[in-house]
């Protein structure tokens, strides 16, 4: 997934005004669409540092428009006069926050365990399971993908209700593994085909078993694709509200799900909720930033032979 | 998305790979044991709930552990009494029972909730009433506006594929700071669409002092209000859903630019095709494949949708932005129907297969047909 410099688009230009001309454009169009992506979180950001007057007046700019206080993080208790006091919100914040992290990184690495293995098993040997060959079993689980969420819901808050795994982490994780291993089989099948048999191959004429090559010469190789496929997987247990919202009532309840209940009784309080929001979307955002390579590289496995 | 396994290799099983009886026989019991054990434990859990025993456990809770060592007694017989071929059937085995035991089971038991009259906040209990939620959802008009919405919301894909693609060919024109630009584009992605929903749809578009409204009156447009007229309260979901989702068609889409060809394009500037034409005969039928995987994925997930419009409008004004899954969400939120509720998941389920069945064949079959 390299980037490579391509610079056709130049040599297509003949004279120097369409040069200019184009560069105009094209450098107004991605400057246009950088607002379009970055003024919602501009806007969150430094709602959280408004006001009630700053809010409801439209205030834009910190210093020239309002003067910004710590107003949306001391209602959390995160601002840093109010760190270091007790405070219900911010365990409560803290609390959600940390199903957040045990579901995403629970239900991702078991998906990338599970899926691993099944993508491996489906590149490398041939299967019959009754009347079911690999092309069955590979398009099985990836057929998983177009089952929506609300078919699986009521059955499974029944269902949940009746092994007790309602509103627990265990059970959000075994829902979010199952709403990710197709995306984790699917970049993992592609990691592992383009990677030339013959290394197994001689691992096993040195005496590795099976297992043994794979767990010693394949997963090595494939680490890229299991970090790619783990982020990608990370985002979407993040994000998810749906579950969360119908199966998680007090304990387990995720981040999205405090953020959607945070209607009070005098309207809201735009500035805990721009708090909030920017907390919620922190971790994320920061890891998109800093590990962009893999999600990219685990969005655009297989589309391109 | 059922593709070829291109490099498949068929290793074939190692004749020399006796296995002992004693080994094999061990294997069978060992399965026979787990087996006996899972049901067991069913058997004991029916009776304990049906009230025919006094001995059982409070919640069916052990029969998965059953179910899990069940799993593990499976891998065992096929190492046991398969040799080599059982080592590689416990690659797939996890994954499988995994996948059967949470989407088989609890969709067949969907099925079965979907023809019963189950209201859990009642004490009533469920009752079964046949195919009564089958004639009532037929009658039910907000279910087809539903239905009729997830069109509409599919459509704007087309929109949001032509958006993608523009800045897929801009990230791949020769710019500078590129990696900028495509980190920024990327970022909408991450961000949790509930937090997305409210920071901007319920603040950023406020009626009264949301920017996009003071915009929006600048321009000329007197009553800025996103989301009290049905047509402006869907256009506002879709656009909020295409800002979060237009990046993932982007870099499918800038990977399948990248990767193209450059002597093609050589070739085409060599006969001295303009850059539109270059486009339009070059570029895009060779981007047709990539194109196309884009969009279908993009169109499962939109599928989905479902967070943003609960949080935002809970279906309102009247029904008209509700997509089905969030229709579903609010018919339990609000009436505890579980049974009615199934039904409509159940129906959605079925249209969805037939439509995204009818989608990949007739994708191949274009894409095939314009190369």
């Amino acid at each position: 997934m390299s980037v490579q410099t391509t610079d056709y688009t130049v040599s297509e230009i003949r004279s120097p005004a369409a040069f200019v001309a184009s560069r105009v454009f094209i450098y107004g169009a991605l400057l246009f669409w950088t607002f379009v992506c970055l003024f919602p979180l501009y806007w969150t950001i430094t709602t959280s540092f408004k006001s009630a007057v700053d809010v409801t007046q439209g205030h834009l700019i910190p210093f020239v428009d309002f003067q910004p206080d710590w107003k949306g993080w001391r209602s959390l208790g995160l601002s840093p006069d109010s760190i270091f006091e007790t405070s219900t919100v911010r365990d409560e914040f803290f609390k959600r926050f940390m199903n957040s992290i045990i579901t995403s990184v629970g239900a991702s690495a078991l998906a990338i365990v599970i899926g691993s293995l099944a993508a491996y098993g489906l590149t490398r040997y041939r299967y019959k399971f009754a009347w079911f060959k690999n092309e069955d079993i590979s398009f099985f689980f990836l057929s998983q993908l177009i089952l929506p969420p609300v078919v699986l819901a009521l059955p499974f808050l029944v269902l949940y209700r009746e092994v007790a795994l309602l509103d627990t982490r265990i059970g959000l994780i075994l829902l979010y593994t199952l709403m990710v291993l197709p995306i984790v089989i699917w970049i993992m099948r592609d990691q592992f085909n383009s990677i030339p048999v013959e290394l197994e191959e001689a691992a096993l004429v040195d005496g590795l078993s099976i297992w043994g090559a794979f767990l010693r010469i394949v997963m090595p190789i494939a680490l890229p694709g299991m970090v790619a496929a783990f982020i990608l997987a990370m985002v979407l247990c993040w994000n998810e509200y749906f579950f969360a919202a119908l199966l998680t009532s007090t304990d387990a309840k995720t981040i999205p799900v405090m953020v959607a209940s945070q209607t009070g009784s005098q309207g809201i309080n735009w500035w805990s909720m721009a708090a909030l929001a920017t907390a919620a979307i922190a971790p994320l955002a920061i890891i998109g930033i800093a590990l962009e390579r893999y999600l990219i590289m685990g969005m655009t496995a297989g589309s391109v032979k | 998305m059922a593709e070829q396994i291109s490099t498949a290799n068929a290793w074939s099983a190692n004749p020399a790979d006796l296995i002992p009886a004693g080994r094999k026989r061990l294997g069978w019991a060992l399965l026979a044991l787990a087996t006996v054990g899972l049901l067991a434990v069913i058997v004991v859990q029916i009776l304990y709930k049906t009230e025919m025993s006094t001995i059982g456990f409070d919640t069916w809770r052990p029969v998965i552990y059953a179910y899990v060592l069940w799993g593990a007694a499976l891998g065992a017989w096929q190492v046991l009494t398969r040799g080599e071929d059982g080592q590689r059937a416990l690659f797939l085995l996890p994954a499988l029972l995994f996948t059967i035991a949470m989407v088989i089971f609890p969709t067949l038991f969907g099925f079965y909730i979907a023809l019963t009259d189950w209201n859990l906040s009642s004490f009533t209990g469920r009752r079964f009433n046949g195919l009564d939620n089958f004639w009532q959802m037929l009658a039910d008009p907000y279910y087809r506006n539903a239905l009729f919405n997830m069109v509409l919301y599919v459509l704007a894909v087309l929109v949001e594929y032509v958006i993608a693609f523009g800045l897929a060919l801009l990230l791949n024109a020769q710019i500078r700071a590129r990696k900028f630009f495509r980190v920024v584009f990327l970022l909408p992605l991450m961000l949790s669409p509930v937090a997305v929903s409210w920071m901007v749809g319920k603040s950023l578009m406020e009626y009264r002092f949301g920017p996009a409204a003071t915009l929006a009156r600048h321009l000329g447009w007197e009553n800025p209000a996103f989301f009290s007229d049905p047509i402006t309260a869907r256009i506002s979901i879709m656009m909020l859903d295409a800002w979060t989702f237009i990046p993932f068609m982007m870099i499918m889409l800038l990977a399948g630019l990248q990767a193209m060809s450059r002597e093609v394009l050589e070739a085409a500037r060599v006969d001295g095709a303009t850059a539109w034409q270059t486009f339009w005969q070059v570029t895009f039928p060779l981007m047709l494949p990539v194109s196309v995987t884009a969009v279908i994925l993009r169109i499962i997930f939109k599928l989905k949708l479902a967070d943003i419009i609960i949080t935002l409008t809970s279906g309102g004004p009247g029904g008209a932005t509700d997509s089905v899954s969030s229709f579903i969400y609010r018919e339990y939120r609000d009436r505890s129907n579980v049974g009615y509720g199934t039904m409509l998941a159940m129906a959605y389920l079925v249209i969805i297969v037939v439509f995204v069945t009818w989608l990949l064949k007739f994708a191949n079959r274009f894409v095939r047909n314009v190369n």
